[in-house]
């Protein structure tokens, strides 16, 4: 249900937006352009989407395997920096990594495209490193006892039950995303948050409202099937 | 067999097994008894290399276990702990199937092993199989437990107090499935336990450890009677220790065929243990004893006591 | 393994060695209005210095060797900035910009210090990081830094900084206490009545869910009609834009922390516990005051360095409402094209972060110390 009904929210305001310049020309008859239109929403929500999914991918295989790296027998002491790094990190607001991506990058999609890979990494990383530490010590023990090799144990056990937080952290990650990538339109990325920048800076509310209202029901979208998945895995444990 | 040979460990500066050697036989049910921290733990995990010795050898077989691949090894050898350790995402079956399926098994194999041990450790009821370990009673998962660590038919069988966490009337019903199991398949099974009662129980052959030291190895009756110090007397209870050497013996053993009493019948097969009870609740020195039902003979309370001695 | 380099050491030797060679050191340019051109001129004698520290924190040497390395590492590399527009184009206009190595470097060097300092005693360990930070601190106010650009911009614009940075706390603070005020007793209700409590979470999770720009966004309508409905309420700043929306919407966000973490420090005396306490004759409210306040407040504290942390970072985007604070300096720099003034406003953001940070986790010990 959670996943149904803002999906069900998102393609209706994508089907029905375009059609709505009378509405919004009701409601705010002082505008002279009730409707966004420099690019179509359709397209705006794509690569929003195109963005978060790619950042997400990448900081879901950094994260998972700098996690992995860190709780082998052989990177265990790399542990506390790499905590020491994520705590830090988080107290970075994803807008300054924004900020500090743009001089280095330029404008447009690649700053906010790297602010967000990095950013989420972060909470992958964090996830993992929980998620394998707390593997009860005695399916382990069992595990060693009756043979298993390292990779194999990792594959077939470890991993399996610390998929849960896994993916609470990839859902996280990619919930942050979502609203990164909305400000990333004040760098010139083409994302959802394009109409409500516009719209702030050109005082015009039903920008501001139309793509609101959008990236609102993504988030929502994506938080639900995310959600959908998680809880998956996690019956299955 | 196992063969321990001139062992040693020390965890950080404290000589946890101290020069020990040991033979285990084939086909023996063998008891590793003491307090804890006496190191039989980490002895029994000598032998999967799960700890490595600072000194000794370790033969399984008579080949030294720092020679196998230690895969190959554990994987030939079967494995029980306390935690038992499930794994929590797989069901009992699969949990049952993990080292046949290491080992490369066939499916109908695979299969068929599953059904014959959840027949054998009485995992029967309907829909077991396909259950998941966090829906099972303790006594239940130990016994997959128990199952997954026989799955591969392995000669050699380590368990590390697998029955220590379980309530006494659960813990006694898995004690006496193991012994049945371990008589008819003849399989080498090291035993690690704190529990004097489970040791005698269940030992062919027990070996009291005491700071890293074996004190005394014998027969559980060899450890009531002749005990070689005061500390062994001590640990298997003084004089109490004959108690418990009732519960070894059979009323079969010590009755008098053909003679009459009064009272209710004990049975050929109950232990001296039980018909010395059975004499206390009834208030009588001599019962009858029944076999199939029949009365064959009697029993006296003179009988527990042994006479030769 | 007593003998061995230890593993971060020579990770994070590794990524400096790398920054060192590969990375732009500064960018220098004669003035403000002309473009430079990245430099490295300390590379080699920098890679050199990476080998140093790594070699000197081999466990044979004693542990202070390497921490003192470090340390001087950390006060150096901004004086090498700054040294850079002066003996390079020795003019007083010279400006130096910081470049990917400079970050990836000092980045380093905070977490080989923070490594080095792993096994001292707290005591210790604050003592170096304040000399670190107080000789740096005190460089800058010397005006040993005056010739990179980012402390050029703070000077030029020292008073509206001043400003974005009180209006930042003030919006910060006012919406950790409302948060606080309102969020800890519906986290009570929502504890004592587990149902209706994991309906308040969930809406509130729902919430956290919505990106803060569209939130803001969001507001802006009602808050305007709020303003017209009621010219009172204007008055009182309560327009569509400004700080009334923002700290509305700021907490909001940090309600659901509150929640709960005030749910889960309730949590932190067990069921049985409170059963044998109200078996012995407490009142519940002799419970909550004598037993459950003192053993689940620490739980809250943590709950509330997490809200001020997020509330910092999301307060800058606050600025994009005209709610103004540091946000204002990067949105503002990002659109003239200012990088300098981005950077001015990030590195504060940051600093702040980092400092509320450090503020609770010292209160967090604090109490602990005392419980």
């Amino acid at each position: 249900m959670k996943a149904v009904l803002p999906a069900i929210a998102l393609a209706l305001l994508l089907m029905a937006m375009p059609h709505a310049g009378g509405w919004f020309h009701a409601w705010m008859p002082e505008l002279s352009h009730p409707l966004y239109t420099r690019t179509s929403f359709v397209a705006l929500t794509a690569s929003h989407v195109a963005l978060v999914l790619s950042a997400t991918v990448l900081s879901t295989v950094v994260g998972l395997s700098l996690g992995i790296l860190a709780t082998r027998p052989a990177g265990r002491s790399l542990l506390p920096t790499v905590r020491a790094v994520a705590v830090i990190g988080q107290t970075f607001p994803p807008v300054a990594v924004l900020a500090i991506a743009v001089p280095l990058l330029g404008f447009g999609a690649a700053p906010t495209f790297v602010a967000l890979a990095l950013y989420g990494v972060l909470p992958v990383l964090g996830q993992t490193v929980a998620g394998l530490d707390a593997v009860s010590p005695a399916a382990l023990h069992a595990a060693d006892g009756m043979g298993y090799g390292r990779w194999r144990r990792l594959l077939d056990v470890e991993l399996p039950l610390a998929a849960g937080p896994i993916m609470a952290g990839v859902r996280l990650s990619a919930i942050v995303s979502v609203g990164t990538a909305t400000i990333g339109s004040a760098v010139g990325a083409t994302t959802l948050g394009s109409p409500i920048v516009e719209g702030l800076v050109g005082n015009n509310t039903a920008y501001v409202v139309q793509g609101a209202l959008l990236v609102g029901a993504l988030a929502l979208t994506v938080d639900g099937v995310l959600g959908v998945v998680e809880r998956k895995i996690r019956r299955g444990v | 067999m196992i063969e321990f040979d001139g062992i040693r460990k020390r965890f950080g500066g404290h000589a946890v097994i101290d020069g020990l050697s040991l033979r285990v036989d084939d086909g023996e049910f063998f008891v590793l008894v003491g307090p804890s921290g006496s190191g039989k733990s980490t002895l029994l995990r000598m032998v999967n290399r799960l700890v490595l010795p600072d000194e000794g050898t370790i033969r399984v077989d008579g080949e030294d276990v720092a020679s196998v691949p230690v895969e190959r090894l554990r994987r030939g050898i079967g494995y029980a702990i306390q935690s038992v350790g499930l794994f929590p995402h797989r069901t009992v079956a699969e949990n049952i199937a993990t080292v046949p399926r290491l080992l490369g098994w066939s499916k109908e194999a695979i299969r068929d092993r599953v059904d014959e041990l959840l027949a054998l450790l009485r995992l029967d009821e309907p829909g077991m199989a396909s259950r998941y370990p966090r829906t099972l009673s303790g006594g239940q998962q130990q016994r997959v437990g128990v199952a997954r660590a026989l799955a591969a038919r392995p000669r050699i069988v380590l368990m590390d107090e697998p029955f220590g966490a379980l309530d006494p009337l659960t813990r006694e019903s898995l004690q006496a499935s193991l012994k049945a199991i371990q008589r008819e398949t003849k399989t080498t099974i090291l035993f690690v336990t704190h529990d004097m009662d489970e040791a005698f129980g269940l030992g062919d052959r027990v070996a009291l450890m005491l700071d890293g030291r074996l004190v005394q190895t014998g027969t559980p009756s060899e450890l009531i009677r002749e005990p070689v110090n005061d500390r062994v007397r001590d640990f298997v209870g003084g004089a109490r220790a004959r108690l418990r050497e009732l519960a070894l013996h059979r009323v079969r053993e010590r009755m008098h065929r053909g003679g009459v009493a009064d009272g209710e019948a004990v049975d050929a097969d109950a232990t001296l243990q039980d018909a010395l009870g059975a004499m206390l609740m009834q208030g009588r020195e001599r019962l009858p004893v029944s076999e199939g039902g029949h009365a064959v003979g009697t029993i006296d309370l003179a009988d527990m006591v042994e006479r030769r001695r | 393994m007593s003998r061995r380099l230890a593993l971060p050491v020579v990770v994070l030797c590794a990524v400096g060695l790398l920054a060192a060679l590969a990375l732009p050191f500064a960018h220098v340019a004669p003035n403000r209005l002309l473009s430079g051109e990245a430099r490295s001129p300390h590379a080699s004698m920098l890679a050199l210095a990476w080998v140093v520290l790594a070699v000197t924190s081999w466990d044979r040497w004693p542990r202070g060797v390497s921490v003192a390395c470090t340390a001087v590492f950390a006060v150096a590399l901004p004086w090498l900035l700054a040294g850079d527009a002066s003996l390079w184009l020795a003019t007083a206009r010279a400006t130096t910009r910081v470049q990917a190595g400079f970050w990836a470097m000092w980045l380093s060097t905070g977490l080989l210090l923070l490594d080095r300092l792993r096994a001292w005693r707290p005591g210790w360990r604050v003592a170096t990081w304040a000399a670190v930070v107080g000789v740096t601190v005190l460089s800058a106010a010397m005006g040993r830094f005056d010739g990179v650009a980012v402390v050029r911009e703070f000077h030029a614009q020292h008073d509206a900084f001043v400003d974005a940075l009180l209006i930042h706390l003030r919006l910060s603070a006012s919406t950790l206490l409302i948060a606080l005020v309102v969020g800890a007793p519906l986290g009570f209700q929502a504890w004592r009545a587990r149902r209706t409590g994991g309906a308040l979470v969930g809406v509130l999770a729902f919430l956290q869910t919505v990106p803060s720009l569209a939130l803001f966004a969001l507001l802006i309508g009602p808050f305007a009609w709020l303003a017209r409905q009621w010219p009172a309420l204007g008055a009182l700043g309560f327009g569509g834009t400004g700080a009334a929306p923002a700290v509305f919407a700021l907490v909001l966000y940090a309600l659901l922390p509150v929640v709960r973490y005030t749910m889960a420090g309730l949590d932190a005396v067990p069921a049985d516990t409170r059963e044998a306490a109200r078996g012995l004759g407490m009142t519940r409210w002799q419970l909550l005051a004598r037993v459950q306040l003192p053993l689940g407040w620490p739980v809250l504290l943590a709950g509330l360095r997490i809200v001020a942390v997020q509330t910092i970072g999301l307060a800058a985007v606050a600025a994009l409402i005209g709610a103004g604070g540091l946000g204002r300096f990067v949105f503002l720099g990002i659109g003239q094209g200012a990088a300098d003034m981005v950077l001015l406003g990030t590195l504060a953001i940051i600093a702040l972060a980092l400092a509320v940070d450090l503020l609770f986790q010292g209160l967090l010990a604090w109490t602990e110390r005392r419980a």
